[in-house]
C-alpha cells in the first residue's frame, strides 16, 4: 500500500463519454473495489480536461501522470502501475507528434505548457457533481468576500477595474453593463447566464458547465448580490444533457449548503437560482431573443432603437446578461483582485480567451491563452500546427458569423479589437484551422448555410440576403457561378450588413467577405475556369 | 400639440412631437417605401425597407426612430439606395410575379415600392429564384391565404395580436422557412380563427385576399343588422347587389373594427330564400298574391276582432320606425297592449331591473336612455368607458363568441390595463385575460354578485359619499346581506370564499369599474335578480351614473333596446311610459287622436297561453322566429289555436306554417330607419337596395293595413316623418330629466336558485353557448357560416365523460324531464364536471312552464343526463 492517497481523475465531459470514458471509469472502480483498494485510491469524475483529441483521458494524481485514449481493459494496468510504486504505464503516455517520444505528465505536454489556465483551472481537477471538491479549491471564498467585505458598489467598482469584457462575443465591458443595471430602474432585478452556446465547433461554455458548475454559479450569484437581483436564470441548451444534469446537481447543492436561497451566509443577501432550457434556436443566444424566449414568446430579436437588455429585460425589469465564461470569471477576480486579473491580456483586452480549436491541427481541444497571444503560436505551438506537413491556409474564428484570416495574418493578436478589424470576431470562440485541401468557397458556403437555417426570419434582409448568398455560393461550388456574383455577393453582403436587425445578420455575411477579400482568387477559379483549387468542389 | 421641426430631403417641416419619422414623410406626403408598417399597429421595424438616413450617415427605420428637433432626414440617397434596393429586390425575386392576375393588383403596397424604386424584371434577374410553391390555403369560404405572395412583414399577426387579441396565426419555422401559421399549421378554418377579416383588410399584399368581392359603384353608410353591438359598416353596392363590405372607420361605436358577422354575414340580403311575395293560405298550402288581397284578407279578420283578442309580437331587428309603428298599431288601431317581443325571454329583464332601480319610470340613466339624435350621441361616453375602466366585471357573457367586436373592446382595454374579472360557469374566452376567474355552478350568479356587495359592505369599502347623495334603502339593503356571508355564498356556489372577497376588493378598489352582461344572465327565472344584484353593485362603489356606460348589457340583437324603448312592452309606453299612468294614457290619446286600452297587457309568454286558451283570437307576428324562442311543441299548439295569423318577415320559419297570410319585409339593407345599440346610441340606417322582389318595410306594411282599416296617424311618407312623432312622443320626458337627478333604490335580495335542479336521474346541467357564427334565421341562410359553425357539438368536461362512458367525438342523446337532444360529443376541459354545454338550440329540452313566481322561463339551462346514441 502507498502511503499517500492517490487520486485517477477521468475525464468525464461529453467528449470524454463519446469516446466511452464512462466504460473506463466504471472498470476503474470495479478495479479499485475488487483489490479493496478504496482507501488509497480514489476513483474520480473530472469534466473535460481540455485535450479532447486524446480521450478518455486519466489523469493520476498527485504525480500527475496523463493517460491518454485509456480504454476498459486498460483498468487493471492503472490500478497496478499505482501500486507499483514509480513504474508508470508507459504506453498509454501522450506521444509528441514531432519526434514520438513520451511525456509522461501534462504539465510537459506543449498543448498544456504554453496555456494560461483561469477558468480552465479546475476543470477536469475537481469532481463537477460534488460540491466539497470544489470548496476545496476555494469555491465560493470569494461570495463569501463579496458579502461580507465588500459593498455591492464596491464589488461593482472591482469588476471594472479588472477590464474584463463580455466573453459572449461582443466584448461589451462588463462591469459597465453590471453598473447600468444596479442603476436602472425596477423593483426586481434578474440575472441570466447566456449558455445557448451554438456556433458549430464550440464547446468551451459547455466544457465549463460541465466541468465546473459551481464557479458559474458563484459569479452568478456575486452578481446578483452586485446588482441587487432575487433571481438567476441559466438559459442553457437543451441539447446539453450533461451540462444540465450537472447544473442542476450543483444548484441543489449549493442550495443545500446555504450558497443559494435565502440569507445567503447568514447575510441579508437572498437569491434564487433556476434553469430554464432552450428549444434550439441559435438566434436566441441573442440577448432580446433569449429573453423573449423565457418569456415564452418566439425567440426573435428586438429591432433598435430600443432599451438595453440591463435596462428593459425579462419582463420588462432589468436584466443582467453574461456569458458562461464572463461569470466563470468573476470569483477569480473578486478573489484574486482586479488588478491580477487587469495584468493578464492586452491593453484594451484583458484575461483570458478560452478557444475551441478545431479543425486541420495536430492537437485539437479547448484551450484557454491570455488576450493579446498570437494566432501563430496558438495554431502552432498549442495547436501543434497542421499535420501530415499541408500548408496553413487559414483559420476561421468566431463560428459562422466570423470570418477567414490568411496566413499573412497569423502574426495578429487575438484580442477583441484586431480580431473585428481583420473583418472577423472574437465570437463564442470557435477557432477552426484550414489547410491547403480546403476549399475557401466551400467553408463560406457551409456557414452560410448555416445562417440562413437559423435565421430567426423575422427580417428581410437577413432572412432572403442570406438564402440569396447561400444560393449564390451553393451555384458556385457547383460550377453554376455568374460573372458578377462576386460583385453581387459584396453588394448583398453591404445591404445585409447595414439593415440586419441583430448581431446575427449584421454579422452574417463575414465568413463571406473575409473569403472574398483574402482569398478572391478561389472565387474566381470557381466562377470563370470552372476550378476548384483546392479539388473540392465537384464542378 | 407641441411640434418640433425637422429638415427631411431638404425641406423644412414642423411635426407633432413624438410621432416617427415616417408618420412625419407621410404626413408631409413624403413617400418612404415600407412594408410592414401599418397606422394601426404598433411598429414591428421588420421589414427594414422603411430605413432613412440621419445625422452621421446613420441607418434608422423611419417607422420606429421617433422625430427630434432639428432631425436631418434622408429619404433617399445613393448610400441608402444601395442598402433598400438589394432588400426589395429579394421580395420581389422570392415573390409571385403574376401582379395581373392578383386581386390586390393596384391596392399593393410591394407593387407600389416596386414603381418607386423603378425594379424591373431585368433587375431581379440576376437573382436566384426560390424552386418550391406552397399550396394555397382555400380552407375558409370568406378569404384566401397565398403563402407565396407573403412578405412576412407581420401585420396580420400583430393584427390578430393587437387588434382582435385573439392570436390565431404567428411565424412559424425559421429562416427562410418561415411562414404565417395556425397553431399546428392546421387549415386556418380549423384554427381558433374567427374569420373576422381584420387581418385581410390589412395585409399589404396580396397574400390574404377576400373572395367574391367585386368593386362598388357606391357605399352607403349604415349598421350592421346582427347584435347589439351595433357597427357601422359601408355597403359597397355595384348593379342593385351588395359586393363589399367595409368597416366605417369613423364609426366611434366599432372604431373601424368588425366582426365576422358584419363582414361577410350580410349575404343573407340576396338569400334565394327570402319571401317574395305576399301569400295566402289557400287549401292548406300558400298562394302568391297581389299585396291588395292579402292586405284585404288580412283587414277583412282584423276588423272582426279587438282589443284583448289581439296580440302583436313585434321584432328586436326591425328599425325604431317599424317598431314605433307595429306598438302604434296594436295600441290604436287595435286597441290592444298585448304587444310583446321574443326578448322577453332573453333581455327583458335587464330593461325592468333598471326600471325598478331608478323608481318606475324614471329610467334615465345608463343605456337605456337612447341619445335623441346621432350628433347628440358622439360625444356620450358609451363603449367607450371600458378604456376608461380600472376593472371590469363580465358576467353572464360570452362577448368574445356573442359580441366579438366587443370581445375585442374588452381585450384592447385589457391590454391597456384594466383589470378583469370574470364570471362564468364555463370557461369563454376572456378568461385567458382574466385577473380572476370566479366559476360558480350554473344559475347562483344573483348569490355571488350579492356575496361581492357583502364583501365590499363588509369590509367598509363602500362609496359612502355617492350612497348617502343618491341611493335610497341602505339600511334595508345592508341588513339583507346578512344572508349571503362568504360561507354561504361559498356553498351556493362553489366558488372558494377567498377568490370571491379578492375579487370584491378588485371591483371596489379599481374605479372606474365596468359591469359587462348579456341574455346569459338573465334567460333565468331569476334573471332580474341576477341585474338587480349588479346594480346593487355598482351603486354601493359609485359606478352608477346618468350616461356613465359603465353598465353595458349586451343586448342580443342589433335593436333589442330600440323595441324596448319604442314601447314594444304590454306594459310601457315609448319611452318607457307606464300603461297604467291616466296621465300618459291621456297624452297619448291627445297626440294620436284615439282612446287607449287602460289595462297593460299581457307580456309574450301569456300570449302564447291566451293564444292557446283562445282568448286570444288575433297573432300577428312580426320578424320573429317564434316557435324556437322556447319549447317549440307547445308554441306550436298555441299557434295553431290561433283563429288567425299574419306573418310578416324576411324570411320564412316554423311560425310561418301556421300563418294565413305572410307578409314579405324589406330587409335592412332596403330600408331607411335607425337602430338603437346596447349603449342606447341610435343608428341611421341607410337604405342601399330597392326592397326585394315585392317586399316593403315593415312600418309601411302596417300602415297600408291601418289605413285599410281605416285608421288615421299612420299617413307616414318616410322612416323620417316617423321618427318625428317619436321625438314628440318622448318630448315631454325630455324636458323634464334636465331638472331631476335620478336616485337609485338598493334592492335587498333574497337567494331564488335557479327552477331547474339536476337529480339523480337528471344528474347533469345543460347549459346554452354561442357559436362565434351564431346561428339564428340570418346566419342561417350565410353559406360560409354553415361551413364554419362548430355543428351541434355538446361539449363536456373528460371527467363526465368517463363516467358515462362517452368518446370523444361519439353521437350522443341528451335527455331532460321535457325532451331529448342528439348531438356529437367534445371533450373539453372549459365545460366544468358536472356541466354540458352547447351552442345548439335546445328549446325541447326547456320546462315550458312559467315561473310562477317571476313569470319567465328558465332558457339558459336545463338538467339534463348524458347517454351514448
Amino acid at each position: 500500500m502507498s502511503d499517500s492517497r492517490h487520486v485517477v481523475l477521468v475525464g468525464l465531459g461529453t467528449c470524454g463519454i463519446s469516446v466511452g470514458a464512462e466504460q473506463v471509469f466504471l472498470s476503474l472502480e470495479k478495479e479499485v473495489a475488487r483489490l479493496n483498494l478504496g482507501d488509497s485510491i480514489q476513483i474520480k469524475r473530472a469534466g473535460c480536461q481540455g485535450f479532447c483529441q486524446q480521450e478518455p483521458i486519466v489523469v493520476v494524481e498527485p504525480e500527475g501522470l496523463f493517460y491518454t485514449k485509456v480504454s476498459p481493459d486498460d483498468a487493471t494496468e492503472v490500478i497496478q502501475s499505482i501500486l507499483d510504486k514509480g513504474r508508470p504505464l508507459e504506453r498509454l503516455f501522450y506521444r509528441d507528434p514531432a519526434n514520438d517520444s513520451p511525456i509522461p505528465f501534462y504539465r510537459d505536454i506543449p498543448f498544456y505548457k504554453k496555456q494560461e489556465h483561469n477558468i480552465l483551472k479546475n476543470c477536469g481537477k475537481i469532481d463537477p457533481e460534488n460540491i466539497e471538491d470544489y470548496l476545496a479549491v476555494g469555491g465560493y471564498k470569494a461570495l463569501q468576500r463579496a458579502l461580507f467585505e465588500m459593498t455591492p458598489d464596491e464589488v461593482i467598482f472591482e469588476i471594472k477595474r479588472s477590464g474584463i469584457r463580455g466573453l459572449g462575443g461582443a466584448g461589451f465591458p462588463t462591469g459597465i453593463k453590471w453598473e447600468a443595471c444596479r442603476n436602472a430602474s425596477g423593483d426586481e432585478r434578474y440575472v441570466i447566464c447566456n449558455a445557448d452556446e451554438g456556433d458549430p465547433g464550440a464547446f468551451q461554455d459547455r466544457s465549463v458547465l460541465e466541468g465546473n458548475p459551481h464557479s458559474v454559479l458563484e459569479g452568478m450569484i456575486i452578481a446578483a448580490y452586485a446588482i441587487d437581483a432575487s433571481r438567476c436564470i441559466i438559459y442553457v441548451r437543451a441539447e446539453y444533457p450533461l451540462a444540465v444534469k450537472r447544473l442542476k446537481i450543483a444548484i441543489e447543492q449549493a442550495r443545500h449548503s446555504g450558497f443559494i436561497g435565502r440569507n445567503i451566509f447568514g447575510s441579508d443577501f437572498s437569491v434564487d437560482m433556476e434553469i430554464f432550457q432552450g428549444a434550439g434556436a441559435f438566434v436566441c443566444g441573442e440577448s432580446t431573443a433569449l429573453v423573449r424566449s423565457i418569456e415564452g414568446k418566439r425567440g426573435r430579436p428586438k429591432p433598435l432603437p430600443r432599451a438595453r437588455t440591463s435596462e428593459i429585460g425579462l419582463w420588462n425589469k432589468p436584466t443582467l446578461l453574461n456569458n458562461v465564461k464572463t461569470f466563470a470569471n468573476i470569483p477569480l477576480i473578486i478573489f484574486h483582485g482586479a488588478g491580477w486579473f487587469a495584468s493578464k491580456g492586452t491593453d484594451q483586452s484583458k484575461g483570458t480567451a478560452v478557444f475551441s480549436l478545431t479543425g486541420k491541427v495536430v492537437n485539437c481541444g479547448l484551450i484557454e491563452v491570455p488576450m493579446g497571444i498570437t494566432l501563430r503560436k496558438i495554431i502552432y505551438d498549442i495547436g501543434g500546427g497542421v499535420p501530415r506537413d499541408k500548408a496553413f491556409k487559414a483559420v476561421q474564428t468566431g463560428g459562422p458569423s466570423g470570418g477567414c484570416l490568411p496566413e499573412s495574418m497569423l502574426d495578429m493578436t487575438v484580442d477583441f479589437d484586431s480580431l473585428k478589424k481583420a473583418g472577423s470576431i472574437m465570437g463564442s470562440g470557435g477557432m477552426v484551422v484550414m489547410d491547403e485541401d480546403t476549399c475557401m468557397v466551400d467553408v463560406a458556403r457551409y456557414f452560410l448555410d448555416f445562417n440562413q437555417r437559423e435565421s430567426c426570419g423575422q427580417c428581410i434582409p437577413c432572412r432572403l440576403g442570406t438564402r440569396q448568398m447561400f444560393q449564390i455560393l451553393d451555384d458556385i461550388t457547383k460550377g453554376k457561378g455568374r460573372v458578377g456574383d462576386i460583385e453581387f455577393l459584396l453588394e448583398l453582403s453591404g445591404a445585409i450588413r447595414k439593415s440586419s436587425i441583430c448581431g446575427l445578420g449584421k454579422t452574417v455575411p463575414n465568413p463571406v467577405l473575409t473569403t472574398i477579400r483574402y482569398f478572391r482568387d478561389e472565387y474566381e477559379a470557381h466562377i470563370s475556369e470552372k476550378r476548384c483549387p483546392a479539388g473540392v468542389c465537384k464542378l | 400639440m407641441q411640434t418640433v421641426s425637422i429638415k427631411m430631403d431638404g425641406q423644412d417641416f414642423a411635426v407633432p412631437k413624438g410621432t416617427t419619422i415616417l408618420e412625419a414623410a407621410l404626413a408631409n406626403r413624403i413617400y418612404i417605401p415600407h412594408l410592414c408598417y401599418h397606422p394601426d399597429l404598433k411598429p414591428a421595424g421588420s421589414c427594414r425597407v422603411c430605413l432613412v438616413e440621419i445625422e452621421n450617415g446613420q441607418l434608422v427605420t423611419s417607422c420606429r426612430t421617433p422625430v427630434n428637433d432639428g432631425m436631418v432626414i434622408k429619404t433617399k440617397s445613393p448610400d441608402l439606395d444601395k442598402v433598400r434596393r438589394p432588400i426589395v429586390e429579394m421580395i420581389i425575386a422570392s415573390h409571385h410575379m403574376d401582379c395581373k392576375n392578383c386581386a390586390k393588383k393596384g391596392k399593393c403596397e410591394l407593387q407600389r415600392i416596386r414603381a418607386f424604386m423603378k425594379i424591373d424584371k431585368k433587375n431581379v434577374e440576376r437573382l436566384r429564384q426560390p424552386r418550391y410553391e406552397l399550396p394555397l390555403d382555400e380552407s375558409n369560404p370568406f378569404f384566401v391565404r397565398d403563402h407565396n405572395k407573403c412578405v412576412l412583414c407581420g401585420i396580420c399577426v400583430r393584427t390578430c395580436q393587437e387588434v382582435t387579441g385573439l392570436s390565431a396565426v404567428d411565424f412559424a419555422g425559421r429562416g427562410n422557412d418561415t411562414k404565417i401559421a395556425t397553431f399546428g399549421d392546421k387549415p386556418i378554418a380549423d384554427s381558433r380563427c374567427i374569420s373576422c377579416g381584420e387581418c385581410v383588410i390589412r395585409c399589404p399584399v396580396g397574400a390574404l385576399v377576400f373572395r367574391n368581392v367585386r368593386r362598388p359603384a357606391s357605399e352607403i353608410k349604415t349598421i350592421c343588422p346582427y347584435c347589439g353591438v351595433g357597427c357601422g359598416i359601408l355597403l359597397g353596392i355595384r348593379d342593385d347587389e351588395i359586393v363589399s363590405i367595409k368597416e366605417n372607420r369613423e364609426d366611434p361605436v366599432n372604431e373601424g373594427l368588425l366582426c365576422m358577422k358584419g363582414r361577410f354575414g350580410l349575404s343573407f340580403v340576396h338569400s334565394p330564400n327570402r319571401l317574395k311575395s305576399p301569400m295566402i293560405k289557400k287549401g292548406g298550402s300558400f298562394v302568391e298574391v297581389a299585396w291588395t288581397e292579402a292586405l284585404k284578407l288580412a283587414a277583412g279578420r282584423l276588423k272582426q276582432f279587438r282589443e284583448g283578442e289581439f296580440a302583436l309580437i313585434a321584432s328586436t331587428k326591425c328599425t325604431n320606425e317599424d317598431n314605433y309603428v307595429a306598438q302604434k298599431f296594436a295600441r290604436l288601431v287595435m286597441g290592444s297592449n298585448n304587444i310583446d317581443t321574443p326578448a322577453r325571454l332573453s333581455d327583458a329583464p335587464s330593461i325592468y331591473s333598471f326600471l325598478e332601480v331608478t323608481g318606475g319610470n324614471r329610467a334615465e340613466f345608463g343605456p337605456i336612455l337612447p341619445h335623441a339624435t346621432e350628433a347628440a350621441s358622439k360625444n356620450e361616453n358609451g363603449f367607450s368607458e371600458i378604456y376608461n375602466a380600472s376593472c371590469i366585471l363580465i358576467v353572464g357573457a360570452d362577448p368574445a363568441n356573442s359580441h366579438p367586436v366587443m370581445g375585442f373592446k374588452l381585450k384592447k382595454a385589457w391590454q391597456r390595463g384594466a383589470r378583469l374579472l370574470v364570471v362564468s360557469p364555463k370557461e369563454i374566452d376572456l378568461c385567458r385575460h382574466a385577473d380572476i376567474w370566479l366559476q360558480p355552478y350554473p344559475g347562483t350568479e344573483p348569490a355571488l354578485l350579492t356575496g361581492l356587495a357583502g364583501v365590499i359592505v363588509g369590509e367598509g369599502l363602500l362609496d359612502n359619499f355617492f350612497i348617502s347623495r343618491r341611493c335610497d334603502n341602505f339600511d334595508e339593503f345592508k341588513e339583507s346581506l346578512e344572508d349571503f356571508i362568504l360561507g354561504r355564498v361559498e356553498r351556493i356556489t362553489g366558488v372558494p370564499k377567498d377568490l370571491i372577497a379578492e375579487a370584491a376588493r378588485i371591483y371596489a378598489a379599481c374605479k372606474p369599474a365596468v359591469t359587462v352582461w348579456s341574455e346569459e344572465l338573465t334567460r333565468y327565472a331569476h334573471g332580474r335578480d341576477s341585474v338587480l344584484a349588479i346594480l346593487n353593485l355598482s351603486m354601493i362603489t359609485g359606478n352608477i351614473e346618468e350616461g356613465s356606460g359603465r353598465l353595458i348589457p349586451l343586448f342580443t340583437e342589433n335593436n333589442t333596446l330600440g323595441a324596448f324603448y319604442m314601447g314594444c312592452l304590454p306594459d310601457l309606453y315609448p319611452g318607457y311610459q307606464p300603461v297604467i299612468s291616466t296621465e300618459v294614457r291621456r297624452r297619448l290619446e291627445y297626440l294620436w287622436g284615439d282612446t287607449l286600452a287602460a289595462e297593460p297587457g299581457l307580456p309574450l309568454m301569456d300570449i302564447l297561453e291566451a293564444t292557446y286558451n283562445e282568448r286570444i283570437k288575433i297573432l300577428y307576428i312580426v320578424g320573429s322566429d317564434l316557435v324556437n324562442i322556447s319549447q317549440p311543441k307547445k308554441i306550436k299548439s298555441a299557434l295553431s289555436k290561433a283563429e288567425f295569423v299574419v306573418f310578416q318577415d324576411i324570411f320564412f320559419n316554423e311560425a310561418a306554417k301556421f300563418a294565413d297570410v305572410i307578409l314579405p319585409a324589406a330587409s335592412f339593407a332596403e330600408k331607411d330607419g335607425t337602430f338603437t345599440n346596447s349603449e342606447g346610441r341610435i343608428r341611421l340606417v341607410g337604405k342601399a337596395l330597392e326592397p326585394a322582389a315585392n317586399s316593403m318595410a315593415d312600418w309601411q306594411i302596417l300602415c297600408d293595413l291601418a289605413k285599410m282599416l281605416g285608421k288615421k296617424g299612420f299617413d307616414f311618407n318616410c322612416s323620417g316623418d316617423i321618427f318625428s312623432e317619436i321625438l314628440s312622443v318622448l318630448s315631454k320626458k325630455s324636458s323634464e330629466i334636465s331638472t331631476l337627478q335620478a336616485r337609485f333604490r338598493l334592492m335587498p335580495l333574497q337567494y331564488n336558485p335557479p327552477a331547474e335542479r339536476s337529480d339523480v336521474d337528471f344528474p347533469l346541467i345543460l347549459v346554452r353557448g354561442k357559436d362565434v357564427y351564431s346561428n339564428g334565421i340570418l346566419s342561417q341562410n350565410v353559406e360560409g357560416f354553415t361551413l364554419l359553425r362548430k355543428k351541434d357539438f355538446i361539449c363536456m368536461n373528460p371527467k363526465d365523460a368517463l363516467d358515462y362512458e362517452i368518446k370523444e367525438g361519439e353521437k350522443v342523446r341528451v335527455i331532460s324531464r321535457w325532451g331529448e337532444m342528439k348531438g356529437t360529443a367534445k371533450l373539453t376541459s372549459s365545460t366544468p364536471p358536472g356541466v354540458l354545454s352547447t351552442a345548439a338550440a335546445f328549446n325541447q329540452l326547456i320546462n315550458p312552464d312559467v315561473d310562477p313566481v317571476s313569470k319567465s322561463l328558465e332558457t339558459q339551462m336545463c338538467a339534463v343526463r348524458v347517454e351514448p346514441l
